[in-house]
């Protein structure tokens, strides 16, 4: 720049000198100004230096001051929360249920389910996850609620194919035991053969191996905690046997094992058989000694453009010797199958047919049949509203219940 | 015992099954590059994050993205960005091929997934599922025009695909129309000091 302008200085210096030869006092007018001038520049260059120098100093302790905050506790605050996750889900529901074969009735507002989950990854290979929730709203002493821990286990990939978990996690059967958040199903209430079968929600205790064996062939195996029917209680069906990992009687253990296909989109197909050592965890009863019993699940999601199905269907097999507690709970099942179909973004519409029995070993008629017809409608894509009509058809005494459900779900 | 030994082998023939599959980084950038350019070279540009362009992105991915400029390989109408989109909880690396046709419609010419680092999720990279964005274009809502049939248990890796790839489209065409109205845009007066898009040396 300075170089720039000394050069057409003398330059332009140069070209006057052309055209007139000036005299000895212009000359040395003309060198006292170009003197001046220098001294200027010169003066100017040594500002300039002196501002480099200064940003110098000034970047030298910005760089100082980002390395002092990047080793920092905040930094590390930071680290630590992008590598912390939070998440959750809840569930309000209403439900206006009436009987015309019993008095029974079922009107109630319930903060059915507040979730709340917390995950840390420790590595890109190890993390760690949990789930804890709150049902109906309050737990304690004559409440209604419980506060429950679904999921706390440590997962580990030991391969970039499979994984190991161990802790307290969902097994892996059904089709929404894995995956419950409100936006991600139908209907108000969950389907009443995966509660009342399979039983959904449920998670014992133990360790799982998952991971691909071939494009899109997933498996899972599991060694867990299993269930305790308690027979000198009168117990006998699935679902009273859950232990939800409280002091869970563990003198026979479960496994369970599942192959799933998921390889084209829009299509899950999978296959889940447990084997439960005994059900009864040691106790006798009626001069029996156990109660093993091996489960039979097989389910199938498609989803075609606005058009989705659903179907399951559940199997127990379970010693003779649960009849001495319950004709026919030697075998228990279910299905359902549910249609929807999405007008649009926002707005979609099922209906549902389910049939369960939990005394199917025996001629008697004991089996209950559930038809469900209504919508969901998301506000956001994880937050949804739903409507539906529900019939019960029982057989017996048993009571029919019918009537509407509301539920407002979220997610995050 | 007869079920735990067929678990035991169930397991072992997993552990020991060669298939290069599951998580991890299936291709690198300049492989998936060299892939869609070769035999030519992309040049790599910048597209400078105005506060228009902020909010579309945000309008799009639901949140808002930070950044300064996104970086992006071009040759003539064809574009190419790699992102990033957290699934579940971890991101996973998106590549996406956008190019325009005769009549400037511009849509998704390949997709692929290049690193997938969850544990779950995962079948969103098989070619079945990447197929399905192939040809798709961008509405004027700044949705995709076409239906994506999504994953059973993987809806959160889904969306981040359908995100990205949405977002790609977006991107391509305010490279497009800023190259096509020369006399509004700064672009092709000074490529250098275009708060649009900037070229590299």
């Amino acid at each position: 720049m300075y170089k720039k302008l000394l050069a057409t200085f003398i330059g332009l210096n140069i070209a006057t000198a052309a055209y007139a030869t000036p005299s000895l006092e212009e000359m040395w007018t003309l060198i006292q100004q170009q003197q001046a001038e220098i001294a200027q520049l010169k003066t100017e260059l040594s500002s300039t230096e002196e501002r480099i120098t200064q940003t110098e100093v000034k970047t030298e302790a910005t760089f100082a001051a980002v390395e002092e905050v990047s080793a920092g506790p905040v930094a590390k605050l930071a680290d630590w929360a992008d590598k912390t996750s939070v998440g959750g889900y809840g569930e309000l529901h209403y439900n206006n249920l009436t009987s015309d074969n019993s008095d029974a009735t079922k009107d109630e507002m319930d903060l059915h389910r507040f979730v709340v989950f917390f995950g840390h990854q420790y590595s890109e290979d190890l993390r760690f996850f949990s789930e804890l929730e709150v049902e109906h709203s309050i737990a304690g002493e004559d409440q209604d609620g419980e506060v429950e821990i679904e999921q706390a286990f440590i997962e580990w990939d030991y391969t970039e194919d499979h994984r190991a978990k161990a802790g307290v996690f969902l097994l892996p059967v059904g089709i929404i035991n894995e995956t419950h958040e409100p936006e991600t199903f139908y209907g108000v209430e969950r389907n009443s053969v995966e509660k009342n079968i399979i039983p959904a929600t449920w998670w014992e205790g133990g360790m799982m191996f998952s991971g691909e064996i071939a494009e899109g062939f997933s498996y899972d195996a599991s060694v867990h905690s299993g269930l305790f029917i308690d027979p000198n209680d009168g117990k006998s069906k699935i679902r009273d046997g859950r232990q939800k990992v409280s002091k869970a009687k563990a003198d026979d253990l479960a496994y369970t094992g599942r192959l799933k296909y998921s390889g084209t989109p829009g299509l899950e197909l999978a296959a889940t058989v447990q084997y439960q050592a005994d059900v009864w965890q040691g106790e006798s009863f009626a001069g029996e000694e156990e109660a093993d019993a091996t489960l039979w699940e097989l389910h199938g999601v498609y989803n075609n453009g606005p058009f989705g199905l659903r179907a399951l269907y559940a199997h127990w097999d379970i010693d003779d010797a649960i009849e001495s507690v319950k004709t026919g709970a030697d075998e228990q099942e279910g299905f359902f199958i549910e249609p929807s179909y999405r007008l649009t973004e926002k707005l979609g519409f099922f209906a549902r047919y389910s049939e369960w029995d939990n005394q199917a070993g025996d001629s008697s008629d004991t089996e209950k049949r559930q038809y469900d017809i209504g919508l969901n409608y998301w506000l956001n894509e994880r937050v949804v509203l739903k409507a539906d009509y529900m019939q019960e058809d029982a057989e017996g005494d048993e009571p029919e219940l019918h009537g509407f459900n509301l539920g407002l779900g979220w997610s995050f | 015992m007869s079920l735990l030994f067929g678990f035991t082998l169930l397991f072992a023939s997993m552990v020991f099954s060669s298939a290069a599959l599951g998580k991890g980084v299936y291709q690198t950038v300049p492989e998936f590059l060299t892939e869609v350019f070769s035999p030519e070279e992309p040049q790599q540009e910048y597209l400078w994050m105005t506060p228009e362009l902020k909010a579309g992105t945000g309008e799009i991915m639901k949140h808002p993205v930070r950044g300064l400029r996104i970086r992006y390989w071009r040759l003539d109408t064809k574009t190419v960005w790699v992102m990033e989109e957290v699934g579940k909880e971890l991101p996973i690396t998106i590549g996406v091929v956008v190019n325009q046709d005769s009549t400037k419609q511009s849509s998704i010419e390949q997709i692929k997934i290049l690193a997938f680092l969850e544990s779950r999720g995962w079948e969103v990279r098989y070619p079945a599922f990447t197929a399905q964005y192939l040809d798709v274009k961008m509405t004027p809502e700044k949705k995709l025009d076409t239906h994506i049939d999504g994953i059973t248990g993987a809806t959160l890796s889904v969306r981040a695909v359908t995100k990205v790839a949405t977002l790609a489209l977006f991107y391509h065409q305010q490279v497009m129309s800023a190259q096509e109205k020369p006399s509004q845009s700064k672009l092709s007066q000074n490529k250098e000091t275009s708060p649009l898009v900037k070229e590299t040396p």
